[in-house]
């Protein structure tokens, strides 16, 4: 009898990962410029749905306020930028910083609703966030403003240059923040977080303290979403509250792709963030037809198939290509 | 009497946020469902009024013969035909299935009545007012009032004096032995969910035609209901009333300092509340 964590699909899928990453490192030179803003615009929601999924599939934090994070993140990249002169690439980081700075009263306060009202509380905190930042007029107040052009200059000297280097940030927040995703449910914490999400009950009178590991996830997945969210404004050039704050952007959207690709699962996110930019590409021109029909697929998934898209091809081929869990494997039927 | 008059204003104005949460509150106290579509269908509601109107020529207050039944009826589809396949032990299906919900809502109508922002005619009962001492006070404002406290004292009523109010309370406490005891929960929940929607009808008639409305305002509106249901304690319908009351006042006085500040000191009172007393000022029920 062994114990393994591994598998032989895992092995093969971390070779092919390597190997894609590769080729997306590469993609400035060999793709075109549409198509680098797109798949750009495509790492930061893989980014944002693998945060939200680590909050809602694995620490039951069911939030439809992330854009609280995503448009602080935006506006801190501005001021940082704008009025600290920070250079943009460390105004990211010190936008991460500040959201987990400010994701600590927001926690302590609405970690008192429980449930779905802590779902709406999280909005509550969103509106919050977007009419106070609608009253800074140093920021342009309800319209908004634009990043000036001398430090959009400052990132690279030519437009192609600035083009790749967001992308690479892109790609580079996308595979860390899966990264960081991997190795914490496969940590300690993480497994505390399965026990929390299978039973509450039977986790805390393991001595989990459940309060605890809550926190942490939250204020890591709202410092993380800051970042993301200050990219993805250093791609936009211009924000506004209405367009920092949006919830059908940052997080409808978000919520469709997890759920479609599958909820508490490493590779839901990914196969969602895939499905929904080809429908999305396809189906762009259809506007508000798209967005009921994205509606109606998530209230079929979630009714016929909870577990998404990927829960289905892993009850089917009982296949992880992220390996959290342990196998056993015994040696005598390995023998026959 | 500046501020006697902004606390009134704000009073009364709480009455429709009663509105708002009344069946927000009612249908978390018989299945302990949040649904994040509530605010959307107060729009539609609205809307539906505006297509009653506009083809029959009704005075708004009058659409309400059709516009409750119809909310009413299109509750208990909805809750039979697809919300109780999400009820369970499990938080996530009915929240991520209302969150849908919402954006179907939304979307179809935006699809039909486009973005423009509509508003119903109910001719001299927007502007009417009468005269209280030194205060000035409208009457639509005074009958949404009325009509919320009419609305809360009949379901409170309904709750504890009849028996399907028994019935809700039953399947309320304990649903696997109201279901050993006769009651259908499938059947009773789509009957909650009918009233529920009822209210709202009555809420989005009067939110039509106090205030212009467009497809995307639902959001809102769901927040300023979930504020009031928990600033008042949970599963306590007057509570709700005085949830409302406490959230339209703190907004007049917010939008007395600067017009700016409207929403967002009901946001910061809810906050304060959330911040001193979790449970809301008057629960009955543990979340």
């Amino acid at each position: 009898m062994r114990v393994i964590r591994t598998s032989k699909a895992a092995k093969i899928s971390i070779m092919l990962a390597t190997l894609v990453l590769l080729v997306l490192i590469l993609a400035p030179w060999w793709a075109g410029r549409a198509d680098i803003r797109l798949m750009g615009e495509l790492f930061l929601y893989l980014a944002l749905a693998s945060l939200w999924n680590l909050m809602a599939g694995y620490a039951g934090l069911v939030s439809v306020g992330q854009q609280a994070y995503v448009g602080f993140g935006g506006y801190m990249l501005f001021a940082l930028t704008i009025f600290a002169g920070f250079p943009p690439v460390v105004a990211i980081v010190g936008a991460g910083a500040l959201g987990a700075l400010v994701s600590v009263p927001v926690a302590l306060l609405i970690f008192r609703l429980r449930g779905a009202y802590f779902a709406i509380g999280t909005w509550v905190i969103a509106e919050v966030f977007r009419l106070s930042f609608a009253q800074v007029s140093a920021l342009g107040g309800g319209s908004g403003s634009s990043l000036p052009v001398k430090i959009v200059r400052s990132m690279a000297d030519g437009r192609s240059e600035r083009e790749a280097l967001s992308y690479w940030l892109a790609l580079g927040i996308a595979f860390c923040v899966i990264a960081a995703v991997y190795m914490f449910l496969r940590s300690r914490q993480g497994l505390a977080l399965t026990a929390i999400r299978d039973n509450e009950l039977a986790a805390s009178s393991l001595g989990i303290d459940i309060w605890r590991t809550k926190f942490v996830v939250y204020v890591v997945a709202s410092a993380l979403t800051a970042m993301v969210g200050a990219l993805i404004f250093l791609q936009k050039l211009r924000i506004s509250p209405d367009a920092a704050f949006s919830v059908n952007d940052w997080t409808a959207f978000v919520i469709f792709i997890v759920v479609i690709g599958g909820i508490g699962t490493i590779e839901g996110p990914i196969i969602g963030t895939l499905i929904f930019f080809a429908l999305r590409e396809t189906l762009a021109d259809l506007g508000t037809v798209y967005l009921m029909v994205l509606g109606v697929v998530a209230i079929l998934i979630m009714l016929r198939a909870p577990k998404g898209l990927w829960g289905l091809v892993r009850a089917r081929f009982d296949l992880e290509l992220f390996p959290l869990g342990y196998r056993v494997i015994s040696d005598k039927v390995k023998k026959e | 009497m500046d501020w006697v008059n902004v606390i009134v204003q704000g009073t009364l104005l709480g009455g429709l946020y009663a509105l708002f949460a009344a069946g927000l509150s009612l249908i978390f106290g018989v299945m302990r469902l949040v649904n994040i579509a509530h605010g959307d269908l107060i729009i539609f509601a609205a809307y539906l009024g505006l297509t009653v109107v506009m083809t029959t020529g009704l005075h708004p207050i009058l659409a309400l013969v059709f516009v409750i039944p119809a909310m009413a009826l299109i509750g208990y589809a909805l809750q039979v035909g697809i919300l109780n396949h999400t009820l369970g032990d499990d938080l996530l299906p009915p929240l991520l299935v209302t969150f849908g919900l919402s954006v179907i809502i939304q979307n179809s109508l935006l699809e039909i009545y486009t973005a423009d922002p509509q508003k119903m005619d109910a001719g001299v009962l927007e502007t009417a007012s009468f005269s209280l001492g030194d205060l000035q006070l409208g009457v639509l404002p005074v009958l949404t009032f009325g009509i919320a406290v009419v609305v809360i004292a009949s379901l409170q009523w309904l709750f504890y004096r009849t028996a399907l109010g028994r019935a809700f309370r039953a399947v309320s406490d304990d649903q696997d032995i109201a279901q050993l005891m006769g009651l259908n929960r499938r059947h009773i929940f789509g009957l909650a969910m009918a009233l529920a929607l009822a209210v709202t009808a009555i809420a989005g008639i009067l939110l039509g035609i106090r205030t212009s409305f467009d497809p995307s305002v639902g959001g809102g509106r769901l927040i300023f209901g979930f504020e009031a249901v928990i600033i008042g304690g949970l599963g306590n319908l007057w509570g709700t009333l005085a949830g409302g009351v406490i959230l339209g006042v703190a907004q007049t006085i917010g939008a007395k300092i600067d017009p700016g500040w409207q929403i967002l000191a009901g946001h910061v009172a809810f906050l304060l509340v959330l911040a001193i007393r979790p449970q809301g000022l008057f629960p009955r029920i543990s979340g």
